[in-house]
């Protein structure tokens, strides 16, 4: 049950538990008891909200940085994951495999904070030996919600048989 | 000047959902909510239109065989083999079609005589009793009743047979009740099929949409498939309403009839369209599986909605409908669906469009989002309540 629970509400968090109940046909004290226990041991991480701040006044950079880093004997990449993502400008930090170390995304409200960050912050970590920026110029996508499509009206007839 | 028609068409009644799509259409007010809808609110998976998309820059833009790709013949023969278990030749007993509802039409009009009876559960969609009259046959129409949710029984069956009777039209799973026939339902019925040399056109465009129960094919039971005509497409499974791509699978000796037919009036059906069918076969079936997945919840939010109302209604298995009872508000359907489209802009389709036995019920749609269906069940709820008061129910 707690799987049907996740799928529906990865893409509809707003919905009531009693509604998701009857959506499952599930009880609702036991659908309640395992969105707690799941809460609870951080299966839910959290309820965020899907926003295109394209659309409202507040001006937003983001940056995507790749981080090449030398790992710690002992410790690995975790010690230096945390070092990173406990700035709370960060986002995301991906650890990853391939060309660099950590993806790291993170927002800012100019270019110049941002570079900032990069260059006092990231840059100056003891095992981060190089990062490469790239600012993102347009979201498309996120989450699995696309962001640029016009209202999305469908165009079916009203009463069809 | 003569007079320019025929007398068979003009005697054929105007279908009882286009009177009230022109009703809607009339008011055209933004707030209408419909519940209307006969057909998916899922796009075309993306994999599936993105193939036609390559067919096209391809330049496969000429006709196809008259009975259909071979590729895709062959992929519809697998497919019925690995979920209805039945197995069909590609090359001889199965062609692809516009739309179920033209293998509906050149079935009846391969395998009817004039005067021989066609028996059609009702209610059920629109399009069986025309294409038995323009095909000269007989409809004999049986009355399909609530207490038995809406399965056709042996019972019943057996009453409207008589020496013409040359076909049967199983309808299920079924528009717009959304009951489902399962193997132990269908079994006494087939049973009565052989017993009198009956012929069977199964409609099953709703078979990938069923919930708690598999869909079973009357012509995998014993002694059925050489008088089965099995319909079937991509409409309502895979989301292609406006692709216009169905199939029929039969005997040979009725296919090559049907083909002749469409081989004159159709050529083939579209060329893009078959290309995506086969992306649809092979790789759709996770797409079938989210729709259903989908589909299904809201079918439990709206019976337990309907139910929460006070409105008899039986638990529909099958396709994404539900067909609430308004009996017991002492109106008839199509009273009921004027007044709740004129004091609270939801369109709903009376269950008469279907058949008279369709009288009492409505059919709702539920090919809409929850958030639509939370808001049109609100209104509908208001609108309960006020008939009850204003009768003092």
């Amino acid at each position: 049950m707690k799987e049907k629970i996740l799928s529906v509400i990865e893409k509809n968090s707003k919905i009531s538990i009693k509604d998701l109940a009857i959506v499952l046909g599930e009880p609702e004290e036991e659908v309640a008891k395992a969105i707690y226990e799941m809460e609870s041991d951080k299966t839910i991480c959290g309820y965020h909200t899907i926003i295109n701040w394209d659309k409202t006044n507040r001006e937003k950079v983001v940056a995507l940085i790749e981080v090449r880093v030398t790992p710690q004997r002992g410790h690995g990449f975790d010690h230096i994951a945390e070092r990173i993502y406990n700035f709370p400008e960060v986002d995301t930090v991906y650890l990853m495999s391939g060309a660099y170390d950590f993806c790291v995304m993170l927002e800012g409200k100019t270019l110049k904070q941002v570079s900032a960050f990069v260059s006092e912050k990231l840059s100056t970590l003891e095992s981060v030996t190089s990062t490469a920026t790239h600012f993102v110029l347009k979201k498309y996508k996120d989450h699995g919600t696309i962001m640029v499509s016009e209202t999305n009206k469908k165009e079916r007839q009203l009463i069809t048989p | 000047m003569r007079n320019p028609l025929s007398d068979k068409v003009i005697d054929i009644k105007p279908s009882g959902i286009r009177k009230f799509f022109d009703l809607v259409v009339e008011m055209n007010d933004p707030n209408v909510i419909s519940l209307g809808v006969g057909e998916p609110d899922f796009d075309t998976p993306w994999h599936i239109r993105e193939e036609g998309i390559y067919s096209l820059e391809k330049g496969r833009t000429f006709y196809t065989s008259n009975a259909g790709l071979k590729e895709l013949k062959e992929e519809i023969s697998a497919y019925l083999e690995r979920k209805c278990h039945v197995e069909y030749d590609p090359a001889n007993e199965i062609m692809v079609t516009v739309g179920g509802s033209e293998a509906i039409d050149i079935a009846m009009r391969a395998m009817l005589n004039p005067g021989e009876e066609v028996i059609i559960p009702q209610p059920s969609y629109v399009s069986y009793q025309p294409c038995v009259v323009l095909a000269d046959g007989v409809p004999v129409i049986i009355n399909l009743q609530e207490k038995n949710e809406f399965k056709l029984t042996a019972e019943e069956l057996e009453a409207a047979i008589t020496p013409k009777t040359k076909i049967l039209v199983l309808p299920f799973p079924n528009n717009p009740t959304g009951s489902i026939m399962t193997e132990e339902d269908l079994k006494p019925i087939a049973e009565l099929c052989v017993k009198h040399d009956i012929f069977v056109i199964s409609d099953e465009i709703y078979s990938e949409l069923t919930y708690e129960y598999p869909h079973t094919s009357i012509a995998s039971l014993p002694g059925m498939k050489e008088r089965t005509v099995l319909i079937n497409g991509f409409s309502k499974a895979y989301a292609m309403t406006g692709w216009r791509l169905g199939y029929a699978c039969a005997p040979d000796v009725i296919l090559h009839q049907m083909l002749k037919i469409h081989q004159f009036a159709i050529m083939c059906a579209p060329t893009t369209s078959q290309y995506a069918a086969v992306e649809a076969l092979r790789n759709g079936n996770d797409d079938v599986a989210m729709m259903r997945e989908s589909y299904n919840q809201r079918r439990r939010f709206l019976v337990h909605t309907f139910r929460e109302m006070g409105l008899d209604c039986f638990e529909p298995f099958g396709a994404f409908y539900i067909f609430p009872s308004i009996k017991s508000l002492g109106m008839t359907s199509d009273e009921f669906a004027e007044e709740l489209l004129k004091k609270e802009k939801v369109a709903v389709v009376p269950g008469t469009a279907f058949g008279d036995s369709g009288e009492g019920f409505l059919r709702i749609s539920y090919a809409y989002s929850l958030e639509e269906l939370k808001e049109a069940t609100d209104r509908m709820a208001r609108f309960v309540s006020w008939v009850r008061k204003e009768k003092n129910l």
